[in-house]
């Protein structure tokens, strides 16, 4: 070449696949039936579509309306989870709304077709734990549920995100859904995190940083050497709270942990089917020179164990510092919503956050009820017994977790320290099962969630990771696990 | 969903503005199971007053609602959409609706058209002249005809055309059905199933 035309300005990538893309755009792209043309979505292939009791009945309502059957039942599995009792589960369920909703979903997937595993059942417990210990959940595919929380799947590099009822039919007539596409934010955490800081410190970290809508619209890709170094647990409990900064869906790019994670599930491929995946799995983490939307860097070093003092997931900070003061924020709505989440949790502006006493411990959710959680639970309330007056619940994710766990002797240290070990299912994460707060009663909880009532009405929930929940349910004021070895070395 | 082309119906004054979601289907109504069955809830709150138009025998069998501005405003429920449907109205008529209810509306077959104030006042009066009169909806004229009176209304092309070939969402899918199989031809064979493992 002699002579070279000046480079035009602001030019736009040429759509050829060899255009570097980033994790998200790779699965995307492999997933499109249909690329929208005018301002019309795409149309998306879904690969494997997860059903529980509450979002899934006007669907099947609609499909027998209509006339039309599950196109892929082989695609599609339910469990009950948001319903179920979490003991005596040999007993009818007493509440009539959730047994109808549960009763709903039996009889429709015996009608459809639709592999369930029901109360009682190995494979029973969340949805979003059921999925990856099944093997189910893989890297580079896309993976929906009538559930926001689906973006947990997004731990494996695989595109998940929860949906609507209406969906909910859609994918179960079509396997396909209409979307636009979503924008990419990177979110970088490089070092190494300090002992007794967790996933679930990194996400928190993540949401008072970017807001609860600082992901609308995006996808968060959640790299660097910090994020490299964590288990698929932890991963899990990361991308499980991507909606909670207002991003539909998170992910990680798959590596040598994704493949020793998935190596040996029942559902993971076997054989010359494994080597085929692995070699395609190891194309998807984002080309080096691909662009994001947006970027977030977090230094992982400076992390400390995080609790959140308000009511959404944003309001939170590290333990080791004070409820605070509304009156010093600038931003008016800001400023607002802290004074209303203070008075709703009865808390004074300037209080040191360790001496905020609780009533109750919960240790589940699809956040961080895993068998690895248990364990980092159960490391620290080894040998010892929860305080005075507190009520402490342990509840695995599945019903395997809970067999897992007592495999391990889990189960033993729970209840010597003085927990309830309960049976899998969504518990007290949510007020719509009997395991919900009294009004007024004021939680440390490794779920999700601390809206106003979200854990029963009146109730006061402190999002935290397992690690400072077994510290806070053996002081009994919120607590990490450098207090409790201090006190040790006394 | 049926094609929508014509309907005449019993024509039904809602003499309200800024009617949400939550007036249309109070909220403890959303614990249902099911996707029809819903005409008891609809307007429930309202109904409780003897006064409310669809206690009124005049518009028994009613199916052609004619609200003020900003109907539909509020929470995304489609509940609210099927309230309507389920109790029979087929088309409602308004100034204003709130975007997430309308897109709801087209999904599930209902007409919304949008009319002027004045002419929401016009079919009022006409109503209130002769109480159970019934009104015509051409879909394929976009004009609405009561009491002698053509009005045109106002729906966007693309749901207009949806409504008159009696595509939802899943019927508009269904119509590139072969490339959907075409894609699942093109599907790896070790993506998983979910299967029972022992029977693969
Ligand atoms: S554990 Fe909580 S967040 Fe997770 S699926 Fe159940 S209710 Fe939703």
């Amino acid at each position: 070449m002699t002579e070279t035309a000046p480079a035009p300005q602001n030019q736009q990538p040429a759509p050829d696949a060899r255009r570097p893309k980033t994790l998200a755009e790779k699965v995307w792209d492999a997933h499109l039936v249909q690329q929208g043309e005018d301002g019309a979505p795409d149309l998306l292939y879904i690969d494997l579509h997860l059903v529980h009791e509450v979002t899934s009945p006007q669907a099947y309502d609609g499909l027998r309306a209509e006339g039309r059957p599950v196109r892929r039942p082989d695609l599609t599995i339910a469990t009950e989870d948001h319903n179920t009792p979490t003991v005596d589960i040999d007993k009818p369920i007493a509440d009539l709304t959730s047994r109808t909703q549960i009763e709903t979903l039996r009889r429709n997937a015996k009608e459809f077709g639709i592999r369930l595993h029901s109360l009682g059942d190995v494979e029973q417990g969340i949805v979003h734990i059921v999925g990856p210990q099944l093997g189910l959940t893989q890297p580079g595919i896309t993976v929906v549920c009538g559930d926001s929380h689906t973006s947990t799947h997004g731990a494996f590099g695989a595109i998940a995100f929860g949906i609507g009822t209406s969906e909910v039919e859609h994918v179960l007539a079509t396997q396909t859904l209409p979307l636009q596409p979503f924008k990419t934010m990177a979110i970088t955490v490089e070092g190494t995190l300090k002992p007794g800081v967790t996933a679930k410190d990194v996400i928190l970290a993540v949401i008072a940083k970017i807001g609860t809508n600082g992901g609308q619209g995006y996808v968060l890709e959640y790299r660097g050497s910090a994020i490299r170094a964590l288990s698929m647990e932890g991963r899990m409990t990361i991308c499980n709270m991507s909606i909670e900064a207002g991003a539909r869906a998170g992910m990680v790019a798959p590596d040598e942990t994704t493949f020793a994670y998935l190596q040996g599930r029942p559902h993971a491929p076997k054989g010359e089917d494994w080597d085929a995946a692995v070699a395609y799995w190891r194309t998807l983490p984002t080309d080096d020179d691909a662009v994001f939307d947006a970027e977030v860097f977090l230094g992982a070093d400076e992390l400390e164990p995080f609790v959140t003092w308000g009511t959404n997931p944003g309001q939170g900070t590290t333990l080791s510092g004070i409820v605070p003061d509304p009156a010093t924020m600038t931003d008016p709505q800001q400023r607002e919503s802290a004074e209303r989440a203070l008075q709703y949790m009865d808390l004074t502006p300037g209080t040191p956050l360790k001496e905020i006493k609780v009533d109750a411990v919960f240790m589940g959710s699809c956040t961080n009820s895993r068998v690895e959680d248990l364990r980092q639970f159960a490391a620290i309330v080894k040998g010892r017994t929860k305080a005075e007056g507190v009520r402490v619940m342990v509840v695995p994710g599945s019903a395997r977790v809970r067999l897992e766990a007592e495999a391990e002797g889990l189960d033993k240290i729970f209840t010597d320290f003085g927990a309830e070990w309960r049976f899998a299912g969504c518990s007290m994460c949510l007020g719509m099962n009997p395991d919900q707060l009294a009004p007024g009663e004021r939680c440390a909880s490794t779920s999700n969630r601390n809206f106003e009532g979200r854990q029963g009405k009146g109730g006061r929930t402190h999002l935290v990771s397992p690690v400072v929940a077994a510290a806070t349910a053996i002081r009994g004021t919120l607590s990490s696990p450098s207090d409790i070895e201090a006190e040790v070395l006394v | 969903m049926e094609p929508f082309t014509t309907h005449t119906g019993v024509a039904v004054p809602l003499t309200r503005s800024a009617v949400d979601t939550d007036q249309i289907i109070p909220a403890v109504y959303l614990k249902r199971v099911t996707k029809t069955g819903f005409d008891d809830a609809l307007f429930a709150h309202l109904r409780q007053q003897p006064d409310f138009v669809l206690n009124d025998p005049a518009f028994a069998g009613g199916s052609i609602l004619f609200a003020g501005p900003d109907f539909g405003t509020g929470s995304s429920r489609e509940h609210a959409v099927w309230a309507l449907r389920d109790y029979g109205f087929k088309a409602v008529f308004s100034p204003r609706f709130g975007d997430i209810f309308r897109g709801n509306s087209g999904k599930q077959g209902l007409l919304t058209g949008v009319i002027t104030e004045e002419q929401v006042e016009t079919c009022w009066a006409a109503i209130e002249a002769q109480p159970g009169i019934t009104a015509t909806v051409d879909l394929t004229t976009t004009t609405l005809t009561i009491s002698g009176t053509s009005i045109p209304f106002e729906i966007d092309a693309y749901t207009r055309w949806r409504l008159l070939e009696g595509l939802d969402d899943i019927g508009l899918t269904l119509r590139d059905e072969p490339r959907i199989t075409a894609f699942e031809a093109g599907r790896e064979a070790w993506r998983p199933t979910t299967l029972p493992v022992g029977d693969r």
